[in-house]
């Protein structure tokens, strides 16, 4: 046993340029590289990691559960808005540095941390919550196909890839965002909920699913695999036909 | 006994009455039927026939003596116009971030489309098609002078 060779894990040395921007030295983001040795089972968020807690301290960056269900890593990596946390290093082009940047569209407080208010507020702007008016006295009812209606809008994580991914969203951040209309989806055609028409008008706004482009960039850039245009379309046939 | 729970939120205030639901539903009805006027047009007056040889002065003048093609054209004309210049104000609204620059690109723009619309208008409901004074070979065979 003790002449048997251990075998070895290839390993291999990625290049990571990271936007980086401190508010209390810095005017402008500056690209920062960094050399870091990753293995095959690796994610760019390992990749932060190995950074943060080897090279720099001052890298900062959200995460919470690190496993694609909480949504606080969505970040820019290549170009695209993923999850840092499910997206393997390996799956990359490895021959190329790896460019990760913060999502577009929000401020920049530091490096890869924006401010998420004002995506948060047009969340709660379509009242993100079942509205029923009789007494809650028994179990709401609710046939499977009623479910299936809304069960893939159910998924959002409230990551931001999909608003910060828009381009009508990065002119000048008044439009609702897929995210919002994703979250208004999973109320507006919930059969136990009453407020249907509620989030119809909110949505019915200037700034609402009428600035929708259909260029799929969300649908695109959904770590959950939502259908997002496919939501923003069917909110905005109810809107046109006046019922769900 | 039923009970009624408050909503618990206060309306949102920014909310407003806005044309954008009919702006939406015409880009998508005059979309469509532009791709079928326009078509049509094109090969009408430039396939069919003799082809693009055969326009000239009373090319125009025949096709105007119809009605039928004097709606058409004018479908096409309002139709192409409103189109362009509401997409246009979508790339305006996109791209403009002062609410003075953005007031004033599109009232721009729909003075520009309104002001073509009337002229294109007055040009197809009050074509001569035999102008007094011009040479006969160039006039239509309707024409007296022809």
């Amino acid at each position: 046993m003790a002449d048997q060779a251990v075998p070895t894990i290839d390993s291999f040395t990625v290049t990571l340029f990271v936007r980086r921007f401190d508010p209390e030295t810095d005017q402008e983001p500056k690209w920062v590289d960094y050399d870091v040795e990753m293995f095959g089972t690796d994610r760019v968020l390992d990749a932060l990691h190995k950074i943060k807690w080897e090279q720099d301290g001052s890298l900062t960056f959200r995460r919470s559960c690190a496993h694609g269900v909480c949504g606080s890593d969505a970040m820019r990596i290549n170009g695209r808005n993923r999850l840092a946390c499910k997206t393997l290093i390996k799956d990359l082009d490895i021959s190329q540095p790896i460019y990760v940047e913060p999502i577009k569209g929000l401020p920049v407080e530091k490096d890869l941390i924006v401010d998420m208010n004002p995506f948060y507020q047009a969340y709660k702007d379509i009242n993100p919550f079942l509205v029923a008016n009789d007494k809650p006295e028994k179990e709401r009812l609710q046939s499977p196909e009623d479910r299936a209606r809304y069960d893939d809008t159910t998924k959002c994580i409230l990551c931001a890839a999909c608003t910060t991914s828009c381009p009508v969203f990065w002119t000048d951040g008044q439009y609702f965002g897929p995210a919002a209309i994703v979250n208004a989806h999973r109320f507006i055609f919930d059969s136990r909920d009453e407020e249907a028409q509620v989030r119809l008008d909110i949505l019915n706004d200037k700034e609402g699913v009428w600035r929708c482009r259909t260029t799929f960039n969300c649908t695109e850039a959904c770590p959950r695999g939502i259908e997002v245009t496919k939501a923003i379309a069917e909110v905005k046939q109810a809107i046109l036909r006046g019922r769900v | 006994m039923s009970v009624t729970i408050e909503t618990p939120n206060r309306p949102r205030s920014r909310k407003q009455a806005n044309w954008e639901k009919y702006g939406w539903l015409f880009m998508r009805v005059s979309g469509p039927l532009l791709v079928v006027l326009v078509f049509t047009h094109l090969v009408v007056n430039l396939v069919l026939g003799d082809g693009i040889k055969a326009i000239d002065f009373a090319f125009v003048a025949g096709k105007w003596a119809d009605p039928f093609w004097q709606v058409w054209d004018l479908a096409m004309l309002w139709l192409a116009l409103i189109h362009g210049t509401n997409g246009m104000r979508t790339i305006v609204n996109d791209y403009t971030e002062k609410v003075k620059v953005r007031k004033a690109l599109t009232t721009t723009l729909w003075a520009v489309c309104a002001l073509l619309i009337l002229l294109g208008t007055l040009v197809i409901f009050t074509f001569d098609p035999c102008p007094a004074g011009a040479s006969a070979d160039l006039l239509a065979s309707f024409c007296p002078a022809a």
